[in-house]
Formats: structure tokens, C-alpha cells, sequence
């Protein structure tokens, strides 16, 4: 919460994106949340990975929940379309805004609570579906709206502010969604924006559910000592498995060569996604390869991040339910709905 | 980099550009914020310990606050300083029960200052308190100096000198009027523990070309013009007058020949618009009365027929620049402009013939100017200084006025039998602004206005009389509104390291993107390529932090564009950024050594 908007005065060095607009426009309200909330970090990363892309603002749909996460989508993009729906059931309601207009852009924010209690079988079928969208998970361990009650998401051990430990076994949204068939799969930190920003890019060029887990620290109720998604914890723990750099299609940046072994995974709309495992035997686009590494950081209390897992030839939902290319609300009236004597031919074929 | 130390005050003076721009180092933005109180009163007094004549200043200053002010870089214009000091001026009650007292019991020190223009009433008004005996001889019957008899009265109003300089001389300076000094061996042997000379710059400079002497009557020195206009000397000008030079005392000229009877005036620089030396606004104030500006003509010589002055011929120039910026210039033909009258503005010489050359008080063969110290202002002799425009030649009044103040601490020293050289240090105070959650003892939010424009009287009532003041002043209404521009920039952006835990809240949330988190490196070069935003600005300067606890990055702040909008603190979790009211200690006279 800041007592005054941020004042309309920009660097003189400012620049304008391909479409005359400034990084500055591609930003929203003023946040409410907490001074130092990791989400704000994600919502600037957003709001930089947005303004590269060149992103339409009014080609974009922004979709939440309920929980401080769910906020985030009012901090960004201020000019695009949004819903902010009933808790836990973005991914439904993001669904049904993809099957009815799939030329939208669509990032959806939510939250450890938001995504792996209330809504956990929303997300699971969003991934069955492979839904074309950007899933962002900002990923605290606590019930921070309620004050810091643990969450799905919390490790064995973690304590509360008070000192309470926690006893249940964790969710881990990577180790889901890579069970569950997800085409992109990466985890993150709201404090290193050099890794956030290229997996938010490749995550929204990613033709499919691209999931990223962001540990995006509750600064109020789980910054503490004892905290395992804290700050300095996080810091000090994570180990970064892959390295990410998103190539635009039209401009190519020319890497310089390093000797390390690059794998390129070439998106769907033609841009490119370089990739450096920092081990040798971790392969990205291998599913066990990224489960088994994972499952390994995890037990030496690790935490993995990098775009984990990427396979780019997947189907999603449109190409499981055969639709029109035409998004079904440019269809005209008489093709959308070809009236009774249709629909009776069409019955006719099960009699 | 090793971690910028904020614990000397010259690192966040230099933070307040207006403030280290002013040679008096005026606390702009805090009597900005008491005019946004309407605190006139108090705004007028927090000046007048700086640079004494707010009234004045507040018309008549060359104002080096303005282009420097922060808001310059931000939007097209600068806060309209210069104008809301002569607010705060002309709004202020009586305030004389208010200002510094001499005691009852002097210190038994006698001094003799030379001249009563602004460098020495400055030396008086600081050594009065502290119970001198000053005495000062000026030969005209009134105080002011040049600020009187060479400022026309349409830019300063007579009442305003009289109050500004009756407030020094009313602690007890002895005034003598009317008493030039001839001799300076003459002032010493008076037995004074100190004399100041403040005699300012009083001789205008000769155009000894063809024809200067063929029709005197026709041809003036341009202040000493003025002058006898002031006096009542001079009532009238022939109607074609063309001013040689293009200064600000030409623009004064230019614009009180329009009041006297002249109808066609023309300016004459011998260079382009780019290198004019009067101020932009007394260009524009000159242009809209009427004065036309002529650029690249070389003053060739005086056109006489029958012994009258009927002309004047001139060279017309080409500039270019070379590659290292230096200017040359190629005549490209003559052209005659006719005229009956010339007046002289080309600048000013000082006239010292009244100090003996066997005093030990040594002079610089080539200039002919006394050798003085820059800090002390002491000359070469023991007891004996200078300031002003008679230290190192013409200058604007603030700096009088800081000469002033800089040679009343020498003076000090030298009656109190110490080393001029010790001097009284600058130091500052550094208070938290924070009031509760997300509140400040200021205002934070950012004023969009443009700036004000000032309301000049009409044109046709203008040049009814010399006296009739142009500048209307603002309005209240218009003076809130201006001072809410200010940025605020001495609430600094105070940075303890030890508390960050870098989770990028202000770095994020900076709207000109000032802030970043780093790796450390050297030089300060090489960091400054590394920023959030380049670091465009080399004259700005860029703050380094000492290492953060969690990852010995540093924090890194380029200072160039910061609006001091507190977003940085409000957004802090732990209250590592914090805003801190700074508030700059100077040295003055009386004031302890170390």
C-alpha cells in the first residue's frame, strides 16, 4: 500500500516498444499488497516480460481468484481484459474464455492456496486439457489473506511466525504437473528477475498450460527464521537447474559461445527458447529426466528452478476438441448455432 | 566501489541542486514548503539568514538555482524559484522584531567597510550581532550601491532597497553618505582592526574606435547612464538609441531608453543568440517591449556628419566552430545603422586608484586587480579584504552577498586574533520524515502543473515612468500551486544496508527507475553502465551502499532524476530506504571553529 500513485514522470531514457508503447504502459494499479511482497517483484516481471513481447494489451486476458496472488492481476496491464473469478476456479473459468476466443493471450495468477487446496482439481484438468495459457503460481507456503496459516504448499518443518512446525507433506506444483502430462514446467524466484523474465516470455509464446511455480516470499507472515520460502532461504537453497534465454522471432540475439551445451526448443510461433542445463545429465525435454532431478533437489532440500521442462510438440485443448482455427466468437450466428433442423440431422446420426 | 559516506554533508548538499547551485547555499526547498504553508513570515526569514535580501533577490537575482533545479530534468521547466522568493517577500508581515539584535555590549572591535552595496552590508549584517562596531562609508547619500543606482526602478521598487537595507543598518551601522574614500592609507590610519572593501565594479568600459570622441554628448556609458537617469540627471533620450553589448546591464539600458523618450531601440552583439550573456528572461521581457536584438555586428566606428553623431557603422560576422568548440569569425561586409544615440554595455572595470601601492596590499601587474584569497578574501595585507565585484570583477549580487558572509567569518577570526584560515564548519542535521504508516512531514504526491507565467503589467502603462514595476508578482493561488512543483529534494533517500533483504519492492516501484541491485565493481564508470536506467548524467552523483546481508550485492542509486517521492520508503518492508529531512548547516561568523 504507497500513500500516492506513481507519479507520470519516466527516465529520459525511456523507450517505446514496437507498438509506440512505453514499459510504462504496460503497468496497473497501484498495489495494495503488503510493502516488500514478493508478488509485486512477479508483477514487475510481468509487466517487463509483457512490454518485450510487444504484447497488445486489449489482445490479452488477465485471470484470477481469490487470495493475495489473485490481486496481482489488477497491478499490471491495466489496458487489458480480466476476470477475477470465484476461488480456485480460474482455471475453469479460463478454460471457458479460451474455448470461446482463442486468439486471447491469456496469464492467469494464482496462488498456493488458490491452486493447490481449493482449486487443486481445477488445475489438474486444466492440465489434462492443456489449456493455451500462462499459469503462475505465487508460491508463499502460508494463508497470507488469513494471516499465515501453512498452506498445501508448505515443507515438512517449515514453522509458522509463532513457531509452529509443520507436520504434513507438502504439494509441489512442479513434480503435479509434470505427473500430470504439463508441456511446460518451470520454478522461479520473485527475487531474480534475470531468470523470471525469459521463463514468463517463453511460458506466454508456449503453445499449451505453461505452469511456473514462483516462490514469491509473504514478506508479513513467512520471511521468518524457520521459514523454507522466505528470502534468505530461498537464496540460499536454490540451485539453478537450467539456464533460460527466450529469442524473440524478430529479433535475433546473438549469444556468445560458450562451450556449454545448448539446447534450442523452437515455440510455436517461431521464436526460440535456449536452454543450459547446469548439469550434464539433465535433459529439459525429458519428463523422467526433469521428475527425477527435481525429486532429487528436493531431498537434498534443494530447490530446483529453471524452465524444468518444455515440450513444445504437444497438443492443447483446440487441437483435442478439433475446433474451428476461427475463434468461435468471430463465428458468424448462423455457423455457432445452425438452428433445430441441424441439430436434428445431427441426432438423427445417433438413433 | 567503496560505500558512499552520506555522513559528509556535501554528499546530500549536492543532492539539492538548487541549493549547492546558490552561491549563498539558500535552503530552497524548505522555504518553498513554509510558502506552501503559508508560513510567509517564517519562509521570508529562513532566506534572509542566506542571502539576506529576499525582496531584492527575489527580483532582481540571476537565479543559478533555476537551471540547475532537479525539475528541469524531469519536465521542460524549472521551479519558478527566483519568483517565489519575492513571494514570500511581499507577503510577509513585519517581521523586524524577528531579526538578529545587536547587543548592548560591544566586543570593541572597530571596522570600516568601503562602499554600502550588498557585499558589505552582508559583512555588517553578520558582524553587527556580534557586537562590532561597523562603520560604512558610501559615496552616494543612500545604501544599495549598484542595486540602487544601477538596477532601474521598474525592475526594484525603491521601498523594497530601503526596508531590505534598512534592516542591517538599523542594528547600528554608522553610515557615512556623501564620503568617498580617497586614500585607503588614510581608512588605515583611523586605527580600524579590519577594512572591507566592497566597492564594487563602478567603471564602464570604453569603445575607443573611430568617432567615440567627435560627439560626446551623444555617446554614454551604460551604467553610468543609468545612473543619472536614477539621479534625475538624465530625463530624456534621443529616439533612435542603439546599446552596445548585450549583458544584462545592456538589457537594462535598452528597456529604460524606451521609458525615456526613445521609440527605435536595437541591441548589438557582436555573436550569436547561443552566447548572449543576459539572462533569457530579461531578453524576453526586452523583446516584448519592443527592442529589437541584432546579432553578429562588430562596432566598426561612430558615423559623425557635421559633428553629430548620425550613425554607427558596423562589421557583419560569420562564426563557425571547430572541432574543439572554439569560435572564429569571418566579416562578411559593413553596414551602416543610423542613430542619435549610443549607449555603452559592454562591461565593467573596477577603479582602485584610491589604494596606495605601498600599503602591502599587492596587486596583479596584469589585471590590476588585488590579490586576494578565494576563501578568506583576505588580500595580502593582514586585516585588509575584499568582496563582491571588487575581489575578482563584476558578478551577479548573490554572489556579493556569499562574499559577504565568507569575509565576515575572516574579519572574526582576524579581531578575535586567530588564524583566517580556521573556519567554522558546514554541517547538517538529518531527521526522519516519517510521520505514521506511509505518511511524511511533506507532501509526497507529484504536482503536474506547468509552470506559473508571471502577470506583466501593460505595455502602454509600462513606460508612464521609470518607476512603474513591470513584474506583477504571483498570486497567492499561483504560488501554491508553483510550490508544489518542488520536488522536495532535500527530504533524502536515507539507505541503511543492514536492514535490505533485496526483495526489489523499491526497485520495482521507482518510477524513473533511480534504484538497482548489483554486484560491486570499480571504477564508479563501469557501475554506472549497469543501472536500471544508464546513468546519463555524469554531473549527478551515484550512491553506493555497503554490502547487503544476504547476497553482498550493494544497492546503487543514480541521483540524476530521483523525484523524492518516497515510494521507495513507503514500499520498504524493513525501513531500509527512509525519507530524512536534510537540513544544511552553514558557517557564518561567530560560529565555532574546530
Amino acid at each position: 500500500m504507497t500513500s500516492i500513485a506513481k507519479p507520470p514522470v519516466r527516465h529520459p531514457s525511456s523507450r517505446v516498444n514496437g507498438l509506440g508503447l512505453s514499459i510504462r504502459d504496460y503497468e496497473g494499479a497501484m498495489s495494495t499488497l503488503c510493502a516488500g511482497c514478493g508478488h509485486d517483484s512477479v508483477t514487475a516481471a510481468l509487466v517487463q516480460a509483457a512490454w518485450e513481447l510487444e504484447l497488445e494489451p486489449h489482445r490479452v486476458g488477465k485471470m484470477s481468484g481469490i487470495g493475495c496472488s489473485s490481486k496481482t492481476t489488477a497491478y499490471f496491464m491495466k489496458q487489458s481484459h480480466g476476470f477475477n473469478s470465484v476461488h480456485g476456479r480460474m482455471p475453469s473459468v479460463t478454460s471457458g474464455a479460451n474455448a470461446a476466443n482463442r486468439s486471447l493471450t491469456y496469464i492467469g495468477i494464482s496462488g498456493d492456496g488458490d491452486s493447490l487446496s481449493i482449486g487443486f482439481g481445477q488445475l489438474s484438468h486444466a492440465i489434462r486439457r492443456n489449456v493455451n495459457m500462462l499459469y503462475v503460481i505465487e508460491n508463499n507456503g502460508v494463508y497470507g489473506l488469513t494471516k499465515g496459516q501453512f498452506s498445501a504448499s508448505a515443507d515438512i518443518g517449515s514453522t509458522s511466525k509463532k513457531g509452529e512446525a509443520n507436520e504434513q507433506a507438502p504439494i509441489d506444483p512442479v513434480l503435479v504437473a509434470l505427473t500430470l502430462g504439463c508441456t511446460f514446467v518451470a520454478r522461479s524466484f520473485s527475487g531474480d528477475k534475470k531468470q523470471l523474465v525469459p521463463i514468463l516470455k517463453a511460458g506466454i509464446a508456449h503453445k499449451g498450460l505453461a505452469l511456473i511455480d514462483v516462490i514469491s516470499p509473504c514478506v508479513s507472515f513467512n520471511d521468518h527464521e524457520g521459514s523454507t520460502k522466505s528470502y534468505s532461504y530461498t537464496r540460499e537453497h536454490e540451485v539453478e537447474a537450467v539456464q533460460t534465454d527466450f529469442v524473440p522471432l524478430k529479433r535475433e540475439i546473438t549469444v556468445p559461445e560458450t562451450g556449454e551445451a545448448v539446447q534450442v526448443v523452437e515455440m510455436h510461433d517461431g521464436s526460440r527458447v535456449r536452454l543450459r542445463s547446469t548439469s550434464a545429465d539433465y535433459d529439459p525435454t525429458d519428463r523422467d529426466s526433469a521428475y527425477a532431478h527435481v525429486r532429487a533437489c528436493q531431498a537434498r532440500h534443494e530447490i530446483a528452478t529453471g524452465l524444468l521442462f518444455v515440450d513444445e510438440t504437444g497438443k492443447d485443448m483446440h487441437d483435442h476438441l478439433r475446433t474451428v482455427p476461427t475463434p468461435l466468437i468471430d463465428l458468424p450466428y448462423e455457423a455457432l448455432c445452425p438452428g433445430k433442423g441441424a441439430l436434428d440431422k445431427l441426432m438423427e446420426r445417433y438413433r | 566501489m567503496a560505500a558512499t559516506d552520506v555522513s559528509d554533508p556535501r554528499y546530500y548538499h549536492k543532492v539539492v541542486d538548487c541549493q549547492w547551485a546558490c552561491p549563498a547555499h539558500t535552503n530552497v526547498p524548505g522555504y518553498l514548503r513554509l510558502i506552501a504553508q503559508g508560513r510567509y513570515d517564517d519562509s521570508y526569514l529562513l532566506n534572509r539568514e542566506s542571502n539576506v535580501f529576499p525582496g531584492i533577490l527575489g527580483r532582481t537575482c540571476d537565479r543559478p538555482c533555476e537551471p540547475a533545479c532537479r525539475r528541469g530534468r524531469v519536465e521542460e521547466k524549472p521551479v519558478a524559484i527566483c519568483r517565489l522568493k519575492r513571494v514570500a517577500a511581499d507577503l510577509r508581515g513585519d517581521i523586524r522584531d524577528r531579526l538578529p539584535k545587536a547587543p548592548a555590549k560591544k566586543n570593541g572591535k572597530r571596522v570600516a567597510l568601503v562602499g554600502a552595496g550588498p557585499s558589505s552590508l552582508t559583512v555588517a549584517n553578520d558582524l553587527l550581532p556580534l557586537g562590532y562596531d561597523v562603520t560604512i562609508y558610501e559615496k552616494n547619500a543612500q545604501p544599495g550601491g549598484l542595486m540602487r543606482i544601477n538596477i532601474p526602478s521598474f525592475r526594484l521598487p525603491a521601498q523594497v532597497l530601503d526596508d531590505e537595507c534598512g534592516y542591517i543598518i538599523d542594528m547600528g551601522a554608522k553610515m557615512k553618505y556623501g564620503t568617498p574614500v580617497e586614500s585607503m592609507k588614510a581608512l588605515l590610519a583611523e586605527g580600524y582592526d579590519a577594512v572591507y572593501v566592497g566597492s564594487g565594479a563602478p567603471k564602464g568600459k570604453e569603445l575607443d574606435i573611430p568617432g567615440r570622441w567627435d560627439a560626446p554628448s551623444q555617446v554614454h556609458i551604460g551604467i553610468d547612464w543609468l545612473a543619472n537617469v536614477h539621479f534625475g540627471h538624465t530625463e530624456r533620450i534621443e529616439p533612435r538609441v542603439l546599446i552596445i553589448g548585450v549583458g544584462n546591464t545592456a538589457m537594462d539600458c535598452c528597456r529604460t531608453a524606451k521609458r525615456v523618450g526613445a521609440t527605435d531601440v536595437k541591441v548589438i552583439a557582436r555573436r550569436g543568440r547561443k552566447n548572449f550573456k543576459a539572462s533569457p528572461w530579461e531578453l524576453e521581457d526586452a523583446e516584448e517591449e519592443l527592442v529589437q536584438i541584432v546579432e553578429n555586428h562588430a562596432p566598426k566606428r561612430f558615423v559623425i556628419e557635421n559633428g553629430k553623431l548620425t550613425g554607427m557603422e558596423f562589421e557583419t560576422l560569420e562564426w563557425s566552430e571547430d572541432a574543439n568548440g572554439r569560435q572564429s569569425s569571418k566579416a562578411t561586409g559593413n553596414v551602416t545603422i543610423p542613430c542619435d544615440a549610443v549607449i555603452l554595455a559592454i562591461g565593467q572595470d573596477n577603479a582602485f586608484h584610491w589604494i596606495e601601492r605601498d600599503l602591502g596590499v599587492e596587486f596583479d601587474p596584469k589585471w590590476d586587480m588585488p590579490v586576494v584569497d578565494k576563501t578568506t578574501h583576505q588580500s595580502t595585507r593582514a586585516g585588509v579584504f575584499f568582496g563582491g565585484d571588487a575581489a575578482w570583477g563584476p558578478e551577479n549580487i548573490i554572489w556579493a552577498v556569499a562574499h559577504g558572509h565568507a569575509a565576515a567569518i575572516s574579519i572574526h577570526q582576524h579581531c578575535e586574533g586567530k588564524p583566517v584560515t580556521d573556519r567554522p564548519p558546514v554541517g547538517m542535521t538529518l531527521v526522519s520524515a516519517k510521520m505514521g504508516m506511509q505518511s511524511w512531514a511533506y507532501d509526497n504526491d507529484y504536482e503536474t502543473a506547468k509552470r506559473a507565467k508571471m502577470t506583466h503589467e501593460e505595455l502602454t502603462k509600462r513606460f508612464s515612468g521609470v518607476g512603474v514595476e513591470v513584474e506583477l508578482g504571483y498570486t497567492p493561488e499561483q504560488a501554491a500551486l508553483e510550490v508544489q512543483r518542488c520536488l522536495n529534494c532535500d527530504i533524502q533517500t536515507h539507505f541503511t544496508a543492514s536492514l535490505c533483504i533485496e526483495c526489489d519492492a523499491c526497485v520495482d516501484v521507482c518510477p524513473t527507475n533511480c534504484l538497482t541491485i548489483t554486484t560491486n565493481s570499480s571504477p564508479i564508470d563501469e557501475l554506472r553502465t549497469r543501472l536500471s536506467a544508464p546513468a546519463m548524467n555524469p554531473k549527478q552523483e551515484i550512491y553506493v551502499s555497503g554490502a547487503l546481508p544476504q547476497t553482498k550485492r550493494v544497492m546503487v542509486k543514480d541521483e540524476d532524476v530521483c523525484l523524492h517521492c518516497s515510494l521507495c520508503a513507503e514500499r520498504c518492508p524493513t525501513a531500509a530506504w527512509d525519507m530524512r529531512t536534510f537540513d544544511l548547516k552553514l558557517a557564518y561568523a561567530g560560529q565555532v571553529t574546530v
